[in-house]
């Protein structure tokens, strides 16, 4: 056990104590929190031989807490109106509102016609629509998204399903030399509003092949947006803005998090694209994370503000272009940095941010940047492998006590 | 091995087809099927038994067939058998089928090298305004090809490709098209552009990359592009246009329009796995798309014998349930007549159709390939000369007494002069300001974009000396 946690701890980040019981103790309180429904928050899945966990409460630290960057209703406040659902049903919802609205969007994949898709994100929508409008391909990954990129240019709106975000690395001549690049090279004549999305991220036991972090891969294409989502909230937000959308979009979507339960509201609302979400405000130190790992952030936060930090806590949402905005103003109050992400150590999202931050807001950093992130390593498949692969709320915990000496 | 004995019902019969061992064994017949021996020299059927694996296998008359399929299922048992995708008849007899089959499919061709209409030919007949208009375009086609080449070995534009020997695919499947056809070229066919009214100064301003560039000077020459006429800007890489014409047919059949989508594809750019994927998607989804194989025989130094060792294209639409044919490419009238057709059962009958068209590229591959590298230059000479396509349709035009000696100088000489001054006016033309870096990245410009617009802007204004004379924000 040592030796495993030796090997994964010397790999990450710049932690060179690290008491691998802090983090079992962590996670054991989480699961039996799901027993009580209290108002804590609860962390979805740290533990990766969990399938299915159970709901996560956002925060309601009602009096601490401001609502998201989106100049829309706030959703948290108005607990009386809005509907509980799960994660991929929000995305299901957002799909399905933004096809009602729009005969031009259309969804293609493996799959994704009458079996709903392999995380039932399509559920339902084949039968409405027609096997048509939500077409089951043949496998082949560039092939299909090749098909949506010809397709939009002809005027529809493809919504890509990648079934695990891995896959579209199939794809990856199509999205970099195509969808990113026609509208620039047609001279503007052409647009590709396309969007890709699929499950992606480490949890699973999945393997190495199917925990891909594409994000990583895809932020150099230009011409392409990304965001990830993270709540049932901004999982239907996003959705819906992404396929409003001019631009081709990859929204990234966690394998983990599908099951997470919020309440969301009844009207039609969208998120903004290029936006990031305050999901705890703080003093003291900025952390920035997005996807499954601001669930590892929050737990972190908990024990955290028990020591009696107070971090701020920023979802960055959209991982192409950052949102310096927020970030430049987080930053400027704290003036300490912690990325907190899923990619891989070498030219992942943290990499881009943390040389982002430094250009833009050097003046403003008390502490050097610092970023955890995975290892440098292939996923394995073992559970307890696959869990030090990933940041845990420890790490996160020690890495805040050191920045804030 | 013993296994395979085991199970095999027939074992007798079948051993006693393939090593002519009648004469030894008891007749046991088990099926009222009649009994031939197998192979020519080209069935590889195997022999388990490998002490008699030299007896000699005779042929039957029967196996000069070309389609084995058809003939395994007529001498079957009658019986089928229930599978995933539909019911299979069986036979205990051991084929496999060919790799390949004795004669080649044939090309259709309407015309003959002295541009005689073949006696009894089947095809749709071209009026004299058509005939003139394709016959007009070819030879405009060659002299923009020929000037803007020369254009290029002067230094005046970076790049070019010809279409030499390819006139025919280029404008006669253009003519057999309706303007609402959206086309998804690879990058050897401007003469379709040219059809549907792509003027000889907007060639020259794409090549030139200026201001009235359509593309806005972001692409290298050649590759046009143009959604007022349906014409797909052209992406260099080989192939990735073949499944977006798969989605533009779904596009079209979604929205039941009366119109398909015509992609064009090189000999050498099946080998991609988007060709494989682009005609099984198409075929699947039943989408209008009518594809275009240009077989030209070379892709750039690599012949199509080490490109592939199917015969040619044609067979492979089979292999995906897609209608094909085999066409003369550099016989106009015959590339007209199967692009016309191929076109309506696309629309009507909503399905792909595969053509190939057999040319054969005269040219270089672009101007940076000296293609007397790596092929005789005498086999070039040949099909320059003794098989052009627009010598071909000439003859055949002005046998109609539809084209003279006349309108033939005045025409090259025309198109010359207008291409001269289209080439002289668009390198004059300025080229795109600094503003066009940075738009239609996105259809807004982003932060991080803005600002490194900025930045540029205001190095380029600290500093103009060291960029080049007219270079503007």
């Amino acid at each position: 056990m040592s030796s495993i946690i030796h090997g994964a701890g010397a790999a990450t980040t710049t932690l060179s104590t690290f008491n691998s019981i802090d983090s079992k103790i962590l996670v054991a309180p989480s699961r039996t929190n799901l027993s009580v429904r209290s108002q804590r928050y609860i962390v979805a899945g740290s533990d990766a031989s969990k399938k299915n966990f159970g709901s996560g409460l956002r925060v309601r630290h009602s009096q601490k807490l401001i609502p998201n960057a989106v100049a829309t209703k706030e959703a948290d406040t108005s607990v009386s109106t809005g509907h509980e659902l799960l994660l991929f049903e929000a995305l299901q919802e957002g799909l399905e509102e933004e096809m009602d609205r729009d005969p031009h969007v259309c969804v293609m994949g493996e799959d994704v016609g009458h079996y709903g898709g392999s995380y039932k994100v399509t559920k339902g929508l084949a039968d409405k629509f027609g096997d048509l409008r939500v077409l089951d391909t043949p496998i082949c990954e560039n092939a299909f998204t090749g098909m949506g990129i010809g397709a939009a240019m002809t005027g529809l709106r493809p919504v890509i399903e990648g079934m695990n975000m891995g896959f579209l690395l199939l794809a990856f001549n199509q999205i970099s030399n195509n969808c990113g690049m026609l509208h620039y090279t047609s001279g503007g004549q052409f647009t590709i509003p396309v969007v890709i999305r699929g499950p992606g991220g480490v949890g699973r036991q999945l393997g190495a092949e199917h925990s891909q972090r594409l994000e990583s891969y895809f932020q150099s294409i230009p011409g392409i947006q990304m965001v990830a989502c993270s709540t049932p909230y901004n999982a239907k937000g996003l959705m819906k803005a992404a396929i409003r959308s001019e631009n081709p979009v990859i929204l990234f979507e966690h394998v983990l998090l599908y099951n997470l339960k919020e309440k969301i509201p009844d009207e039609d609302y969208i998120c903004n694209l290029e936006e990031a979400e305050m999901v705890r405000p703080g003093e003291h130190i900025t952390i920035l994370t997005y996807s499954r790992m601001r669930y590892h952030v929050m737990q972190a936060a908990k024990t955290l503000v028990n020591k009696g930090y107070d971090p701020e806590v920023i979802d960055i949402r959209s991982l192409k272009p950052f949102d310096l905005h927020t970030i430049g103003n987080s930053v400027k109050k704290t003036h300490r940095v912690l990325i907190v992400e899923e990619c891989m150590r070498t030219g992942g999202i943290g990499a881009s941010l943390t040389a982002a931050i430094n250009e833009n807001f050097h003046d403003y950093l008390d502490a050097p940047v610092m970023c955890l992130s995975s290892q440098d390593v292939p996923t394995p498949y073992a559970g307890t492998l696959e869990e030090w692969t990933v940041v845990q709320p420890a790490q996160i915990v020690t890495a805040v006590e050191q920045l804030c000496q | 091995m013993a296994i395979w004995f085991a199970r095999s019902k027939n074992l007798v019969s079948s051993l006693r087809h393939n090593l002519n061992l009648s004469a030894i064994l008891n007749k046991c017949d088990y099926s009222p099927r009649p009994i031939f021996f197998t192979t020519t020299s080209q069935l590889s059927t195997t022999s388990f038994l490998s002490p008699v694996a030299s007896l000699r296998h005779e042929s039957t008359a029967v196996e000069t067939q070309a389609d084995h399929l058809v003939q395994q299922i007529d001498e079957d048992d009658g019986q089928e058998l229930d599978f995933p995708g539909g019911k299979v008849g069986y036979t205990s007899e051991m084929k496999f089928i060919p790799e390949s089959s004795s004669r080649r499919i044939p090309c259709y061709r309407i015309l003959n090298e002295d541009g005689r209409i073949i006696p009894d030919s089947d095809f749709i007949p071209v009026s004299e305004k058509l005939a003139v208009r394709m016959y007009e375009q070819m030879a405009t086609l060659q002299v923009m090809d020929h000037i803007f080449y020369e254009a290029q070995r002067q230094g005046r534009i970076s790049f070019y490709l010809t279409s030499v020997g390819e006139e025919a695919i280029n404008i006669a499947s253009a003519a057999a098209l309706s303007p609402d056809d959206v086309v998804l070229p690879q990058y050897r066919e401007p003469g379709v552009l040219l059809w549907r009214g792509f003027t000889l100064e907007e060639f020259a301003n794409q090549c030139f990359g200026n201001k009235a560039d359509y593309g806005k000077g972001r692409q290298m020459p050649i590759h046009y592009g143009s959604n007022r006429l349906n014409y797909f800007t052209i992406s260099s890489p080989i192939a990735t246009q073949l499944p977006q014409a798969a989605g533009v047919g779904y596009s079209l059949k979604m929205d039941k329009k009366n119109a398909c989508a015509v992609t064009f594809i090189g000999d050498g750019g099946t080998s991609e796995g988007d060709f494989h994927a682009g005609l099984n998607f198409a075929a699947v989804m039943e989408a209008p798309v009518v594809f275009i194989c240009r077989n030209n025989g070379w892709a750039i130094s690599t012949h199509i014998s080490e490109q592939f060792r199917s015969d040619g294209i044609v067979v492979k639409g089979q292999a995906y349930g897609i209608r094909s044919i085999r066409v003369d490419g550099n016989d106009a009238l015959a590339v007209y007549s199967a692009v016309r057709s191929a076109r309506e059962m696309a629309v009507t009958e909503q399905r792909p159709v595969l053509i190939e068209a057999m040319t054969y590229r005269v040219g270089h591959h672009s101007t940076s390939d000296d293609s007397t590298k790596y092929r005789a230059a005498d086999e070039i000479q040949y099909w320059k000369m003794s098989r052009n396509p627009v010598n071909r349709f000439r003859k055949w035009v002005e046998d109609n007494g539809w084209w003279s000696e006349e309108d033939e100088s005045k025409l090259r000489s025309n198109a010359r002069k207008q291409l001269l001054q289209a080439i002289q006016a668009a390198e004059k033309w300025e080229k795109q300001p600094l503003t066009e870096l940075f738009n239609d990245v996105y259809d807004v410009k982003p932060k991080n974009l803005e600002e490194q617009e900025l930045g540029l802007k205001e190095l380029v204004e600290k500093q103009p000396q060291d960029y080049p004379p007219g270079f503007h924000v």
